[in-house]
């Protein structure tokens, strides 16, 4: 591991996920996962550490963590709040959902709460599309979602730690 | 002790599920009432989730929809004894919904405790993978062939066929890979079965690796379905304490080893070459074919790549016997269909029914209409790739050559339900807006194309030279459909198109007449 990396906050997240996973064939997702659960998002600077240990060039991991939807290279909201966009949660108005909740949180889609509380993000289809539109808070499905459900669900993730 | 059943199920649990287990538990604690608390799957019915049963001497009798403030009243009208309250719903599987559909493959959906071996097996599970380690692979393959099984991922192609491919082949190492990716929007019927009977795609992929030579499995859930991904590995802990995974299968000296891989948030991942690239580690890139992945597919083996229904259907065909499923169904589509009404529809759920029920069957006899009141104008079939409908197109038989006929996809069998406020010409947009976002970036048509359409559409929406607009959307449609390596880009087009087709006035052109809407 290169010196000025071995200090930083995330190394041991990254040492673990490394020693958990490196040994299984095709362990790249399962180690970034790993990571980005620990230290909250994929550090730019863990990508060489990565690339090293399983033997692949720093573009190929870059790749991989650019392609998906998942990773983040950057560190998120305290909370995660997805909105589903897709077709079976627009037939019952998730398009007002989001506007309400780019309102009451003051962002865009993938943006980040002014209190540091909230990032908001699109989903595509949470497979509760018998009881659209959803949401997905931290992990959390919720179902016929509304205005007013997620203004208490934002009170909540917003009150101060 | 009686047992009361509060669903784990990720769809029950957005409605409060586990408050209502919680507000159970403690009352049953005050009242000194002797109750064991079982976590099963959903039945399906999602309008009365959390649905609470109570298993009495006569049956399982319903209650539902359920919040904790019901809790206390539910305890003083005697729920735990069947007794009557203005929640309840009776007998459990006398409600219509249930009682009118034909459950095979999500027979023990919502019924059993999703990760109990004993459970799995009083309600018959194992016994197809009994029977077949009796079998010699080829008989195996034969008799899922005969049974008429086709792929539910999609392309409904044979998978009798396609085992029998991988069978033919001779390796050091085989794999049977699970497609649980399900990014279909409308879709959930592999979430139930992976919350709900975990156990029986379990052993539907086993006798997967027992008819190819297989010896070891994945199973790729989409990162989206976090408490799927919990009820496969605890399934996956409960089978190989009980000896049906490992070394030795049942004692039978045949390994299987199975392992759960998450996604990571890419619709293109659940196109099987892309989803065996992201299993490998890399970029979800689509593979050109040949290799097929029955001869070339996971880290370069001879691979089974299924739908999670598909091979959860294994287990009844291996059990009942071939016949006992192609007696079900019509045309070339035999079977059941677990079948996923979604979107604005009153009664929205999972309806297993055998091939050749109507669309209009499902959308009012079981789904009611819609959740608005307002009449249905278009439903989407077969998700994001798949049709739009229209009324005068319901009576068409869920079968997969009548669907063909009239340009549309059957695939996981998702119905999602537009009321008449949808805007058809936003829809034919949004189409090519998921086709930009989702799509893996390999050929032009796809990546290139579903940009241009999504400018396209604005300017025809924005009414900019409408019918020059207009024929270019049809010639970009057609570059997609004949030049893209993957149905991303090459069925992106239907879903436009019918569009376009059926329900022009959106697009600012005249109706469609009645009768070529028909066709
Ligand atoms: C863009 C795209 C997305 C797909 N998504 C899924 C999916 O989420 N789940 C699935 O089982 N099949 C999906 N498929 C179909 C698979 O490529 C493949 O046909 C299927 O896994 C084969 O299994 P089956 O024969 O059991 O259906 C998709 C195909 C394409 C082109
Ligand atoms: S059609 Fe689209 S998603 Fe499919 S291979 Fe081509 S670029 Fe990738
Ligand atoms: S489309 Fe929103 S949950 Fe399926």
């Amino acid at each position: 591991m290169p010196p000025e990396t071995a200090t930083a906050p995330w190394t041991p997240a990254v040492q673990r996920a490394l020693d958990d996973h490196k040994a299984r064939p095709g362990a790249l997702l399962p180690i970034l996962h790993e990571i980005q659960q620990r230290v909250g998002h994929v550090p730019p600077e863990a990508v060489p550490v990565i690339a090293e240990a399983l033997n692949l060039s720093r573009a190929e991991v870059h790749g991989v963590v650019t392609f998906y939807h998942d990773f983040r290279d950057h560190p998120a909201g305290r909370h995660v709040l997805k909105v589903c966009l897709a077709e079976s949660c627009q037939a019952v108005g998730c398009d007002h959902l989001l506007a309400h909740a780019k309102q009451r949180l003051g962002v865009e889609l993938h943006g980040t709460s002014a209190d540091g509380a909230v990032t908001l993000e699109p989903v595509y289809c949470l497979g509760n599309c018998a009881l659209s539109p959803a949401l997905m808070v931290d992990g959390d499905v919720v179902g016929r979602a509304t205005p007013e459900k997620l203004d208490g669900l934002l009170a909540e993730l917003r009150r101060p730690a | 002790m009686t047992r009361v059943f509060v669903p784990r199920d990720s769809g029950a649990l957005s409605m409060g599920a586990e408050a209502v287990a919680r507000a159970i538990a403690a009352e049953a604690a005050v009242r000194n009432q002797a109750v064991t608390l079982v976590r099963n799957g959903s039945r399906g019915l999602y309008w009365l989730e959390p649905m609470v049963e109570v298993e009495t001497p006569t049956g399982r009798i319903a209650y539902g929809p359920v919040t904790p403030g019901d809790v206390p009243g539910l305890f003083d009208a005697g729920f735990l004894a069947g007794k009557a309250h203005p929640l309840g719903h009776g007998p459990t599987e006398q409600i219509p919904y249930l009682a009118k559909q034909e459950r095979l493959t999500t027979a023990r959906v919502g019924v059993i405790d999703p990760v109990s071996i004993p459970d799995y097996e009083r309600h018959g599970g194992f016994r197809g993978l009994r029977n077949a380690l009796a079998m010699a692979p080829a008989a195996i393959v034969e008799a899922v062939t005969q049974s008429g099984l086709r792929g539910r991922g999609g392309a409904a192609f044979p998978t009798g066929i396609k085992w029998k491919t991988v069978l033919g082949t001779t390796a050091d190492q085989k794999y049977i890979v699970c497609n649980a990716d399900e990014g279909d929007s409308g879709t959930f019927s592999d979430r139930m079965i992976m919350e709900g009977d975990p156990l029986v795609l379990v052993e539907g992929m086993i006798i997967a690796g027992l008819a190819v030579g297989a010896t070891a499995g994945y199973i790729y859930v989409r990162s989206e379905y976090p408490h799927a991904v919990t009820a496969l590995t605890e399934a996956i802990q409960a089978a190989s304490a009980g000896g049906f995974l490992g070394a030795s299968v049942l004692g039978s000296g045949r390994r299987f080893d199975l392992e759960v891989r998450v996604g990571a948030g890419a619709y293109i991942c659940g196109e099987e070459t892309a989803l065996l690239e992201s299993l490998e580690g890399r970029r979800g890139m689509v593979r050109y074919k040949p290799p097929l992945p029955a001869i070339e597919g996971l880290f370069g083996k001879p691979t089974v790549i299924n739908n999670v229904i598909s091979l959860a259907s294994v287990p009844i065909i291996l059990d009942r016997g071939a016949a006992y499923y192609r007696d079900y169904g019509m045309g070339r589509s035999r079977g059941t269909l677990p079948i996923q009404l979604a979107g604005n529809v009153k009664y929205g759920g999972l309806v297993e029914k055998a091939f050749g029920v109507t669309v209009r069957e499902l959308l009012y006899d079981y789904g009611g209409g819609t959740r608005s009141g307002r009449p249905i104008r278009a439903v989407q079939i077969g998700g994001p790739l798949g049709a739009y409908l229209p009324a005068s197109q319901f009576d068409t038989p869920l079968d997969y050559e009548a669907f063909i006929g009239i340009s549309a996809m059957v695939g996981h069998g998702g119905i999602v339900v537009f009321d008449d406020t949808v805007d058809m010409a936003h829809q034919a947009r949004w189409a090519m807006e998921f086709c930009a976002i989702e799509s893996c970036g390999k050929c032009t048509p796809c990546r290139i194309g579903s940009i241009r359409g999504v400018e396209v559409l604005d300017r025809i929406i924005a009414d900019e030279d409408r019918e020059a607009n207009l024929a270019l959307v049809r010639d970009l449609c057609d570059t997609m459909l004949a030049g893209s390596l993957c149905a991303l880009g090459g069925m992106t087009p239907f879903p436009v198109l019918s569009a376009l087709n059926h329900f022009p006035e959106d697009f600012g052109l005249p109706a469609a007449p009645l009768a070529a809407a028909a066709r």
